[in-house]
């Protein structure tokens, strides 16, 4: 069944396309990426995450070639790339600000990089066409870049990083400047391209819906560090650390001291509340901190106390956040911790089943909470 | 609309008349019948006529366009490339002192840098004609093509020319296809301001020009020793002339380059 899905980084036979070896990177004193080790392979569609200043940038520039490694080895196909420039190397980038050319029309902006190649001019003209229609701005050929709007210079930018066929993309915040229907019509368009053209993207983002939408893989990173990377249902369901679970999504953090019990640990968060129980495959000693991390819409909301689950606790409802199709209620235990738990709105809002003060029972299965220690 | 105040209105005519009085006599005068300079006669061209039969003046006014030209663009060359390194090589080493020395011919009084040219060209031993006013001119000009231009590149967005690399240009390239013409509205008024300059020299020139070559300005200088003559003013109005369409449309294409970016800028926005 592992055959049919696309997940090279778990097959130790795999050659990645770009592999960094303990790359760091220094401005001065600063740390701007940190001594990482990492590989990403053929047709990957990689996305950065971090909150901004992180080094998702500087990652990619290292990737183009318009900074160098301070220290380590990235390599490409194989190929140490320190000496090669940027104007040699088999990788395009689309750049945060677009970078569209001004003085050219939208047509010489894709065709730059192919008249630069020396191609053909009827090779240049069926590579262009075949440009503008992928990113459907056939329209808009012979339009200069002020002439056309954001979403509009957007797919320029990305046409003609895509028109040289490189190896690989490097898509720095591509769609940081467009409304969130374009975006999201964009982000499927990306997916599509990637899946006609096969070439490997590195996409950098701040927006996590984003990376989860596009990504074969998500690399979490902070301070100059690749925290997790991996498949977006993983680092959902599996996060590593409370950076990433916290990062990612909406979570209730509950700290408290482990206890082994059958196959996993019960935890002992607060003085006279019933301990919580989470399968664990961590080796933790008894008595040692740990967090727990519970994703809001895996906990059930009940007016009577469930009979069967492990983990129950009674609460009282502090707020609730009404979002369309969900809400949110905010659930205080008697020691002051909030819970975030989530239902769907399948009533109507004046059938609510429950309202602000009133008193819930909050469960969750045993495999529900991710136990992290740190 | 404003209304002046009587204070700055008069500060207005004043500083106007003290600019531009002297020039408007010269101009009406060019104009008058009279071979005696101070008596008006009556409106006539004679002047410009019998101008353009003085071959000591044509002789010196095709020296002095060519030496515009030449060292113009020559200038414009040197000093975009002086604008270039200095905005985008970053902090190398030596760099505060470069920017010094370039602007200093700003600054410096013209008989000094014409007196060190002299020297110069002496100690090489170079005879003086027109090539060493070329190569004066060059020198004193090319620092106002470097600030006019280094003021359009610090505005330039770098990732532009890292784009053009990224698509295959290697460095030089990427100038000449994407940063040249982009900054291009710079480059020529730079060229403009460097002409107007040359052509209105006259102490370098008289100090780097030789028996071989005059220019008009120096031309001017010395018969006016001899007296005005009315063929002279004939002759400044046309200078005058030139001049002023030169500096009208350096600053014209620079604006028109400013306006322009501005919308680009603001539709950028907008969208
Ligand atoms: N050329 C540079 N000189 C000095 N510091 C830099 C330079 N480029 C980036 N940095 C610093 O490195 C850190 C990472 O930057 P960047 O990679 O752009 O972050 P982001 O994740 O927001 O893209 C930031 O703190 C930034 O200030
Ligand atoms: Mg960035």
């Amino acid at each position: 069944m592992s055959d049919l899905k696309f997940e090279p980084w778990n097959d130790p036979k795999a050659v990645p396309l770009i592999s960094f070896r303990n790359v760091t990177k220094r401005f001065g004193d600063f740390i701007a990426i940190d001594n990482q080790t990492f590989d990403i392979f053929e047709h990957e569609f990689f996305a950065l995450l971090g909150p901004s200043g992180c080094g998702k940038t500087t990652m990619m520039r290292m990737l183009a070639g318009f900074e160098t490694p301070t220290e380590g080895k990235i390599s490409l196909a194989g190929q140490d790339i320190a000496p090669i420039p940027p104007n040699k190397r088999a990788v395009n980038m689309m750049f945060q600000s677009y970078a569209l050319f001004p003085h050219l029309t939208v047509w010489n902006n894709i065709a730059f990089g192919l008249k630069r190649e020396g191609m053909a001019p009827d090779a240049i003209d069926a590579r262009v066409a075949e440009m503008l229609k992928l990113t459907r701005m056939e329209k808009f050929a012979s339009r200069k870049p002020h002439q056309i709007s954001g979403g509009q210079k957007q797919r320029v930018a990305l046409a003609r990083s895509l028109a040289k066929a490189p190896k690989l993309l490097l898509l720095d915040e591509p769609l940081g400047a467009l409304d969130a229907k374009l975006r999201q019509e964009t982000q499927f368009e990306l997916v599509d391209i990637q899946e006609k053209t096969g070439t490997t993207f590195i996409i950098v983002t701040h927006d996590q819906e984003e990376a989860m939408t596009v990504a074969t893989r998500v690399a979490v990173m902070d301070h100059g560090q690749i925290i997790q990377a991996d498949t977006p249902d993983r680092i959902y369901e599996m996060p590593n650390s409370v950076y990433v679970a916290d990062f990612i999504g909406d979570v209730t953090i509950i700290k408290g001291r482990v206890s082994p019990s059958d196959d996993g640990y019960e935890i002992h968060h607060a003085e006279g509340l019933p301990p919580l129980f989470a399968k664990s495959n961590l080796s933790l000693k008894n008595g040692t901190g740990a967090y727990l991390a519970i994703r809001p819409e895996k906990i059930s909301i009940a007016a009577e106390q469930p009979s069967s689950a492990r983990n129950a606790i009674k609460g009282a409802i502090q707020d609730i956040a009404y979002l369309g199709n969900l809400s949110t209620y905010h659930v205080e235990l008697p020691n002051g911790t909030i819970v975030k738990a989530q239902a769907t709105n399948n009533r109507r809002l004046a059938n609510r089943p429950f309202t602000w003060e009133d008193e819930v029972w909050l469960s969750w299965t045993d495999t529900a909470a991710v136990l992290l220690d740190h | 609309m404003k209304h002046l105040t009587w204070f700055s209105a008069t500060s207005l005519a004043l500083g106007f008349a003290f600019l531009y009085l002297p020039m408007i006599i010269l101009v009406i005068y060019s104009f008058n019948a009279s071979k005696l300079v101070t008596v008006w006669a009556g409106f006539s061209t004679r002047w410009y006529g019998e101008l353009i039969q003085n071959e000591a003046f044509l002789d010196a006014a095709w020296v002095t366009i060519r030496v515009a030209v030449a060292s113009s663009t020559l200038a414009t060359i040197l000093g975009t490339m002086a604008a270039y390194t200095l905005v985008r090589a970053g902090r190398f080493t030596g760099r505060t002192l470069f920017s010094g020395m370039i602007y200093a011919p700003l600054v410096m009084p013209e008989v000094i840098t014409g007196l060190s040219l002299l020297l110069l060209f002496i100690g090489i031993g170079l005879d003086r004609g027109i090539f060493t006013i070329i190569l004066a001119h060059t020198t004193f000009s090319m620092c106002f093509v470097s600030v006019v231009v280094s003021a359009r590149l610090v505005a330039f967005d770098r990732s532009l020319e890292e784009a053009a690399m990224d698509l295959g240009c290697a460095p030089m390239e990427a100038f000449r296809f994407v940063t040249l013409p982009i900054i291009a509205p710079a480059v020529i008024s730079g060229w403009l301001l460097a002409f107007t300059l040359s052509l209105d020299d006259l102490v370098i020139a008289s100090f780097t020009a030789g028996p071989s070559a005059t220019t008009l300005p120096i031309k001017i200088w010395s018969s006016i020793r001899l007296g005005v003559s009315p063929e002279i003013n004939a002759l400044s109005t046309i200078l005058i002339g030139i001049v002023t369409v030169g500096v009208i449309s350096a600053s014209l294409i620079s604006k028109r380059g400013a306006i322009r970016r501005q919308n680009e800028e603001q539709a950028a926005l907008r969208a």
